[in-house]
């Protein structure tokens, strides 16, 4: 087993052992998405038209919810300081970090968004796109909510910072992803904002391993 | 680089720019005042009346918000690579300066569309990048508060702050995007005039350097403050 | 291999205190370094400046080894190992689980069952880490130091919550690491129990 291996293997364990891992994820988004409609009325074809919106927004919320512990736990009982000095360098730790919150919350929450489409009438073609959109989006979500993890990882309270610093960076995503959607239900390609999103979000997780562990780098001076 | 050791040096910096304060201060008053001066004896533009001259008010806080980002995240990159002392300062105090005139910029931005729109807000794309801009900046404020050790809160906001810079044209680029597709409103632009131009440029002046006082100021204040620190921890 | 560590004028400031100025030692392959001090006075922060995690204010650390010689920290952490403070041991996972871990992290997950008969937890091996006393979790960690297989240990109060078997068995396990070659730097309250140089902070 590699080191790398090592790391995402016991992340994805520590994240199903903890209060079940995605449950908590994906129940916040089933009730975000009920909410809504209760909010706004049941028309349905007032839903279909912001399904896509209200859809990604709720999944990018739900995603962040694990966020704050991505590093914080580690650094809280030492084990942070252990990892940092074992051969993987810090950037490698925080991809497997990454990779292990997308598996155990973005995907999920990708999984169970075609269910969620039904409650507000989306058509299936409309799905289909907010399924990829939300395939291609969420690994952007772990990869920029991970710099935020980082640099608030010995704060408290920094569960309530967390979100400030990382919605508005993520605001492309929601834009490309929930615009894809929209387009498609305009009748239009959704191929533009699906290649935006792919870029932004490959930019993101080529990126943010160097930001987190500069972070962590900065964290460990404790 | 030189020059800017030199002033890296608080106390070289507290003899420069208090030598400096009085004449950025009393010069940003005068262009303010010329500025709308000049701005209220513009002629009434046809299409939207007096209101233009918000236009005034609103264009220079704009640039200065945005500049000011720029400004950061130059000092954040002199804060990491090059461990330049006075730029942590520098940027914590610059920050709140430019969300005020974020805020500024959106409060008259709205006041502006509001004959043209019949509302106090929609959803232009300069405008919603703007309220962004301020969130990218409440954000940043709110980060260096939590962190309690100095040094380790400059260090983490300039890396956010070279993050946001990164990621802010993305931001732009993608809310302009998603204009096109929602047809949202904008605000009318085009050329400008000549006669709107001069007035528009004497209140960039002069906001400019109503931002440079107010910097200088805060800057002094911090350095003051640590010295304060220090004697109260080393004296006691 | 290591062959010697040497601190050159270490200065460490942290926030507005200078906890520690012109602070230089040398330690060589096969010997021990005591820091003592009270609390506060620097030792944990020295050990975290060894590791790597924090830069002195001023002065070096020269590391020999058989390759040749240098004073970057990556490098230099990359031949430590770290028993802090805390244990570093996650209360969701078995004894087992954590170890294995720790080891795979560290380059080879062989050895596991050997290390945890050595620390006499072979019986607690399907525990999870929550069921652990203190004293357990420590004789853990130090499984995870011997497995780890690195030439420098830091160690922070290596017998705290340790019982007297667990204090005895540390020091076997530091006498046998000096006699392999290793070097041993560890802050302390108490006597190490090896021959070993003392470090007033």
């Amino acid at each position: 087993m590699s080191a790398f291996t090592a790391l995402l293997s016991r992340d994805l364990r520590l994240a199903a052992r903890s209060g079940g891992g995605a449950a908590l994820a994906l129940g916040f988004f089933a009730l975000v998405a009920t909410l809504v409609p209760l909010g706004i009325g049941a028309d349905l074809n007032l839903l279909s038209r912001v399904a896509g919106g209200v859809l990604w927004v709720a999944a990018l919320l739900a995603a962040l919810l694990s966020l704050d512990r991505l590093f914080q736990g580690d650094f809280e009982d030492g084990s942070l300081d252990v990892i940092a000095l074992s051969p993987l360098p810090l950037e490698s730790v925080s991809l497997a970090k990454i990779l292990a919150h997308w598996l155990s919350t973005g995907l999920p929450l990708t999984v169970l968004s075609p269910l969620l489409a039904l409650l507000f009438n989306l058509p299936a073609s409309a799905t289909l796109v907010l399924f990829v959109s939300l395939l291609i989006g969420t690994p952007a979500v772990s990869a920029v909510g991970a710099i935020g993890a980082s640099l608030t990882l010995s704060l408290r309270r920094g569960g309530l910072i967390l979100p400030l610093i990382v919605l508005p960076l993520l605001t492309p995503a929601v834009i490309f992803g929930a615009g894809s959607v929209a387009a498609k239900m305009d009748g239009m390609a959704p191929s533009g904002g699906l290649a935006l999103l792919a870029a932004f979000a490959v930019a993101a997780c080529l990126l943010s391993p160097f930001a987190a562990a500069g972070a962590v780098r900065l964290n460990l001076t404790n | 680089m030189n020059i800017l050791y030199r002033y890296a040096n608080p106390r070289e910096f507290m003899r420069l720019s208090g030598a400096l304060l009085p004449f950025t201060a009393a010069a940003a008053v005068l262009a303010i005042l010329a500025g709308l001066v000049m701005g209220f004896s513009v002629p009434p533009d046809y299409q939207q009346g007096m209101t233009v001259t918000i236009m005034f008010i609103h264009v220079p806080a704009a640039i200065v918000a945005e500049g000011t980002y720029a400004l950061i995240a130059v000092l954040s990159l002199f804060s990491l690579v090059w461990r330049h002392p006075l730029s942590d300062v520098a940027a914590r105090a610059a920050a709140p300066l430019g969300a005020l005139f974020t805020a500024l910029g959106l409060v008259t931005g709205s006041l502006w569309g509001r004959p043209m729109w019949g509302t106090y807000w929609v959803w232009d794309a300069r405008l919603t990048s703007f309220l962004l801009l301020l969130f990218l900046y409440l954000g940043y404020m709110a980060l260096w508060n939590a962190i309690e050790d100095e040094i380790r809160a400059a260090r983490a906001c300039a890396i956010l702050a070279l993050i946001g810079a990164v990621n802010l044209p993305i931001i732009v680029y993608s809310v302009e995007w998603w204009n096109t597709l929602h047809q949202g409103e904008s605000i009318i632009s085009g050329k400008l005039a000549p006669v709107f131009l001069w007035p528009l440029l004497v209140m960039m002046a002069g906001y400019g350097l109503l931002f440079l006082t107010l910097w200088m100021i805060r800057i002094r204040t911090e350095i003051l403050n640590r010295r304060s620190r220090t004697l109260m921890l080393g004296g006691a | 291999m290591i062959t010697s560590l040497t601190a050159e004028k270490l200065t460490c400031v942290r926030g507005e205190r200078t906890l520690f100025a012109g602070l230089s030692f040398h330690v060589a392959a096969g010997q021990a370094l005591a820091l003592e001090g009270a609390n506060g006075a620097g030792k944990t922060s020295l050990l975290r400046l060894i590791a790597g995690f924090l830069a002195p204010r001023a002065g070096r650390l020269v590391l020999k080894t058989t390759q040749g010689q240098s004073d970057d920290n990556e490098e230099r952490g990359r031949l430590i190992g770290w028993l802090g403070h805390q244990d570093g041991l996650k209360p969701q996972l078995t004894v087992m689980e954590q170890l294995i871990f720790f080891a795979a992290l560290y380059g080879s997950a062989a050895g596991c069952d050997a290390a945890l008969e050595e620390v006499g937890l072979a019986r607690q091996k399907d525990f999870p880490c929550r069921y652990l006393s203190a004293g357990q979790k420590r004789r853990l960690a130090l499984a995870r130091l011997m497995i780890s297989k690195r030439d420098l240990w830091l160690l922070d109060e290596p017998f705290a919550a340790l019982d007297r078997d667990g204090q005895a068995l540390m020091a076997r396990q530091m006498t046998r690491h000096c006699g392999q070659g290793g070097l041993i730097i560890a802050a302390t309250h108490e006597p190490l129990g090896l021959a070993n140089a003392s470090l007033q902070l």
